[in-house]
């Protein structure tokens, strides 16, 4: 395989995945854009709501209903994939974990054959084959005394080895792509530490690139290369990891990772919540989907849709007054000056929406 | 780590409610008895938040259920308004529950679907009465609102036409229409949205302070504890490890298992990450806990007696901080503490009959230090 | 402090107001009980109502139904039976007797015996089975005990064994294909009640103080009504149907007419052969609400297994 390292392992596209329903098209996804070389990781976060599951399930091929509507552009090594059926790619080009490890492993099933069937029908692995690499994997994955655990069915684990197993089976095919859906939501802290450190070294050392969605900045932080914020099927902002954090742009990310109670911050801190809730999907407001909510609102935002625009070292943001530029000091400054945003939410003197 | 002792137990006309060495233990086929809880004891202060954290497993969750005898717990006494709940009957303990409320993880599995909210809500007010007479019904409009909901809408809609958080908001001014002293919140945040999240908790907030309410609070995790919580205790595999200040425990963390949950938590400003140790192995089985110290098969810090006899519930300098441990670390701090520092690497202990074999987590261990990103 | 939120429109990504189901086209489309269901409802009323009135002596003349119209006779005056015409909507039977007529009697006892099925199966199986459910320990090992047995044993064989033993009156059949639904729907309501039981809104009603009794009727009950209703239509399939089957094997009320003794009695000799609509009058009145009842019971369940949301 000489393929190039600098072409990307997936183009997006101006990518949109809708619904059909009653009221119209659910806009789910709504004109995605982003490339992700090999090797690299990219985390998305967002909240529910915010369409990351359904764009990484559709890059999958993993439609939920015949409802599902898919356009733009999704190429996997060069070749265009959307609309396509990709399940010849399941397991050996792009591999998937989820969230919940006690739904996504077959309960009937020892584990040892879960991770061996990969083995045996991508690799054409033998059953003695597959025993033995599937006792590797297990190792891999750190699951302590493979050997034995080879024969235990799902619920004879514990929620982090659950989850080790099923980072098994996606890895045994070899994938170039892993697409890690919210995959230690579910489980403790020291776990999720754990898993997550996990998953960066399997990645190091296969050269395999990893989308890690999560609802949580910090965890996409400091295990990400580059950070993609999603809100009502679009994005936000979209930067490498470091210079996301340091120089935040847009509004809805200030204001995610402002909302939640922080270790260094004293007790009973008042928190910030981002009041109100997202848009309707079916029938967005016209402008900035976030403006109902954005403590930066102004006039244009209800009416503009603002475009993405790309700052110095590929940091892009779709806003008007963006945070940390004269613009959106100007705006904030605006609204605490007349008590409210332009979508009417308060705003107290020290620019805290109540 | 121990829950015996009761050396952090509190005195005074305002402690509301006094745990007493609490048991949890249920049957689990033939395999023997799970032992959920053993031997607890904490107490709660009249208007404060007592944060209960940990990860599965470790029983906070069934605690919070034996307190309010949901069901009976095993072994040992709840005190609350000079009597114990554990002894009392079915029908006293029915006169008491008004006053011990509790809301739950699930939004959506907490209310009954084929009920109108508001209905929900003034169920409290059905059950009781005009009894006591400070229920009226002007009170649950009143409730609602409070909770940030309309009432007028609550009258018409059922719970599925609710968000998560709101539905939480219901849950909340359901437990508030009986007027109690005392919410016990199960993991009220962990199904949300970050977002939502702090609405529900900014909510919890207000509603105490306006009711005046005590607050038990459950959470795994540890950010929103600190915030919520005036004092915390931390649990693991059934037993506390520390419990005290809020800040005193946050500041200088003494439990190993402690310190090894605050350096976890993937916040982009962990304080804690300097200091944290990786925990080693497997959580335990609850039906075969190891001897002595629960928690020495996956402590950096273990020695032979911590194998051997179960660490008293001891105070961290002169504060309200009590820590059960042998060992218990230290960070730089300007006063002097006769603790013992991390010990040179030693022998690995021989672990318990069956704990698992730690080789392939330690060649792990080993391979990601040789493969430093 | 917290504003009152605007509530009424709920999280739309997560929250589904409507009950909705994709079809072929690919369009999704609000779940209503449908255009299928109002009709079964509308014939069950139909035929109750009818089968109701046909007592009152204004109704009966209303439609003619005692045929006061001359008796067809044949030339050598015997009389004879005639297929269906506009005097006579189904025909006559070898008595000439209006066939129309006579099967709307007969529904009066045919859906009694299938009302009176799913009363008792309901208010009996229903009830033990919320208990066993929500009490557990000794009261359901004792009561899936007594639902195991009633299972057990053969239906038909154990009609056949009343009805010959007891007397073969109205009381005795419904009664016997009532306890035959004991079981089926007191499982049902057992298994349902074992679900809803776990949820914390039961805790939480425990914890308010409710009291064993209201918590089973407020809180469970309002949950396993439906799956249960729906099992019970279906049950009311089976027992009409189930008396037909006595019908034909003599065992039915041995005084008035029901479905299946009409339909027995036309099947006698080369009636069926000579004069098909004896049979078919009463045969299509059980198929229609036999098909009522079948599709209503499907229609409900399917229509109220959809209210919950995920978060």
């Amino acid at each position: 395989m000489s393929r190039a390292d600098s072409e990307p392992l997936l183009e997006v596209t101006d990518y949109k995945v809708g619904f059909k329903t009653e009221r119209g098209m659910a806009k789910a996804v709504d004109g995605v854009s982003f490339t992700l070389p090999r090797g690299s990781t990219l985390g998305i976060v967002g909240e529910s709501g915010s369409g990351k599951s359904v764009l990484n399930r559709s890059i999958m091929g993993l439609v939920a209903s015949r409802a599902q509507v898919e356009t733009g552009r999704v190429k996997f090594n060069g070749i265009e994939i959307a609309n396509t059926d990709r399940q010849a790619f399941w397991g050996t080009k792009m591999s998937m974990i989820f969230q919940d490890p006690m739904t996504s492993l077959n309960p009937v099933m020892r584990v040892g054959r879960q991770i061996g069937e990969p083995l045996r029908q991508h690799l054409g692995m033998s059953r003695a084959e597959a025993k033995e690499r599937a006792i590797e994997l297990m190792t891999s994955v750190g699951i302590p005394s493979p050997a034995q655990r080879i024969k235990q069915y799902p619920h004879e684990l514990s929620g982090g080895m659950r989850q080790r197993v099923m980072i098994a089976i996606a890895l045994a095919g070899e994938p170039e792509l892993l697409v890690a859906d919210e995959p230690t939501t579910a489980l403790d802290v020291t776990v999720q530490k754990f898993i997550l450190d996990l998953l960066g070294d399997l990645q190091a050392n296969r050269h395999m690139a990893m989308t890690l969605i999560t609802h949580d900045l910090g965890v996409a932080r400091g295990r990400t290369d580059e950070i993609m914020v999603m809100y009502s099927g679009r994005v936000m902002e979209q930067a490498p990891t470091d210079d996301l954090f340091s120089n935040m742009r847009h509004p809805y990310t200030a204001a995610l990772l402002d909302s939640s109670p922080k270790l260094s911050h004293a007790k009973h801190t008042r928190l910030r919540p981002i009041p109100g809730a997202p848009p309707d999907i079916v029938a967005p407001p016209p402008g900035c989907r976030f403006a109902a909510r954005c403590r930066y609102a102004q006039a244009r935002c209800l009416v503009e849709d603002p475009e993405t625009r790309i700052m110095s070292g590929n940091h892009k943001f779709a806003c008007h007054f963006p945070v940390g530029t004269d613009q959106g000091a100007e705006a904030l400054a605006n609204n605490v000056a007349t008590g409210h945003t332009a979508a009417g939410l308060k705003i107290s003197p020290e620019g805290v929406l109540v | 780590m121990a829950g015996t002792g009761d050396a952090h137990l509190r005195q005074g006309d305002e402690i509301l409610l006094r745990v007493e060495d609490l048991v949890v233990e249920f049957p689990a086929g033939r395999k023997g008895r799970v032992h959920a809880v053993s031997g607890v004891s904490f107490d709660v202060a009249e208007g404060e938040t007592l944060g209960l954290v940990g990860e599965s497993g470790c029983g906070k969750s069934t605690t919070a259920r034996a307190l309010i005898q949901m069901p009976r717990p095993t072994g040992g006494s709840v005190w609350y308004n000079s009597q114990d709940l554990a002894t009392m009957s079915a029908g006293e303990m029915r006169e008491v529950r008004p006053d011990l409320q509790m809301i739950f993880q699930d939004p959506i599995s907490s209310l009954n679907p084929r009920r109108k909210v508001y209905e929900i809500v003034s169920e409290g007010l059905s059950v009781w009465g005009n009894k006591q007479g400070a229920f009226t019904e002007g009170r649950v409009d009143e409730l609602i609102e409070a909770v940030g909901l309309d009432p007028r809408v609550a009258r018409e809609k059922r719970p599925h036409e609710y968000s998560g958080g709101q539905c939480q908001r219901i849950s909340v001014a359901r437990a508030l229409v009986l007027d109690p002293r005392v919410i016990i919140c199960d993991e009220p945040v962990s199904a949300l949205d970050v977002s939502v999240q702090a609405q529900v908790l900014n909510m919890l907030e207000d509603m105490k302070e306006r009711y005046g309410l005590t607050l038990l609070f459950i959470s795994h995790d540890l950010s929103v504890v600190k915030n919520i919580s005036d004092r915390v205790m931390v649990m693991y595999l059934g037993k506390i490890c520390e419990i005290g200040d809020g800040d005193l425990i946050f500041d200088s963390p003494s439990h190993p298992y402690t310190n090894a949950l605050l350096g976890a938590v993937p916040d982009p400003d962990n304080p804690y990450t300097d200091t944290a140790e990786l925990l080693e192995g497997e959580l335990p089985s609850p039906i075969n806990p190891p001897s002595g110290c629960r928690f020495h098969t996956r402590c950096a810090y273990a020695q032979d007696v911590c194998r051997t006899d179960e660490p008293q519930i001891q105070q961290v300098s002169d504060g309200d901080h009590w820590v059960a441990c042998h060992f218990p670390v230290q960070r730089e701090t300007e006063t002097q503490v006769e603790v013992a520092e991390k010990p040179a690497p030693k022998a690995p202990a021989a672990p318990p009959a069956d704990s698992v074999d730690d080789s392939a987590f330690a060649a792990l261990k080993a391979h990601r230090e040789t493969n430093l990103r | 402090m917290t504003d009152i939120l605007n509530d009424a429109t709920p999280d739309p990504t997560t929250a589904r107001a409507e009950a909705s189901a994709t079809d072929e086209a690919g369009f999704v489309r609000k779940k209503t009980l449908g255009f299928g269901f109002w009709l079964s409802i509308s014939w069950l009323v139909l035929i109750s109502l009818a089968a109701f009135l046909s007592q009152f002596d204004w109704f009966v003349e209303l439609l003619s139904l005692d045929g006061e119209e001359e008796k067809i006779k044949d030339d050598s005056g015997f009389l004879i039976a005639e297929a269906p015409s506009w005097g006579h909507l189904m025909g006559t039977d070898t008595l000439a007797r209006d066939v129309f007529s006579r099967t709307i009697y007969a529904a009066r006892v045919s859906l009694v015996v299938g009302f009176s099925a799913i009363v008792i199966g309901m208010s009996v199986g229903g009830f033990f089975g919320i208990l066993a459910g929500y009490f557990r320990g000794v009261i359901d090992a004792v009561v899936s005990f007594i639902f195991v047995c009633l299972l057990s044993f053969p239906a038909l064989v154990l009609a056949l064994l009343i009805v010959s033993v007891v007397d073969r009156s109205l009381v005795t059949i419904a009664g016997t294909l009532g306890i035959l639904s004991i079981a089926p729907i007191g499982m049902l309501s057992r298994a349902a009640t074992l679900q809803v039981a776990e949820r914390d809104f039961v805790l939480a009603a425990k914890t308010i103080g409710a009291k064993n009794a209201r918590i089973m009727a407020r809180e469970i009950l309002p949950n396993v009504i439906i799956p249960m209703a729906a099992l019970a239509l279906l049950g009311m399939a089976v027992a009409i149907v189930a008396e037909a089957g006595l019908a034909i094997l003599g065992l039915s009320v041995p005084q008035g007419v029901t479905w299946g003794k009409l339909i027995a009695a036309g099947a006698f000799g080369n009636d069926l052969k000579d004069s098909p609509w004896i049979s078919f009058g009463p045969i299509i009145m059980l198929f229609l609400t036999v098909l009522s009842l079948n599709y209503a019971g499907d229609r409900i369940r399917e229509y109220f297994d959809v209210k919950e949301i995920s978060l």
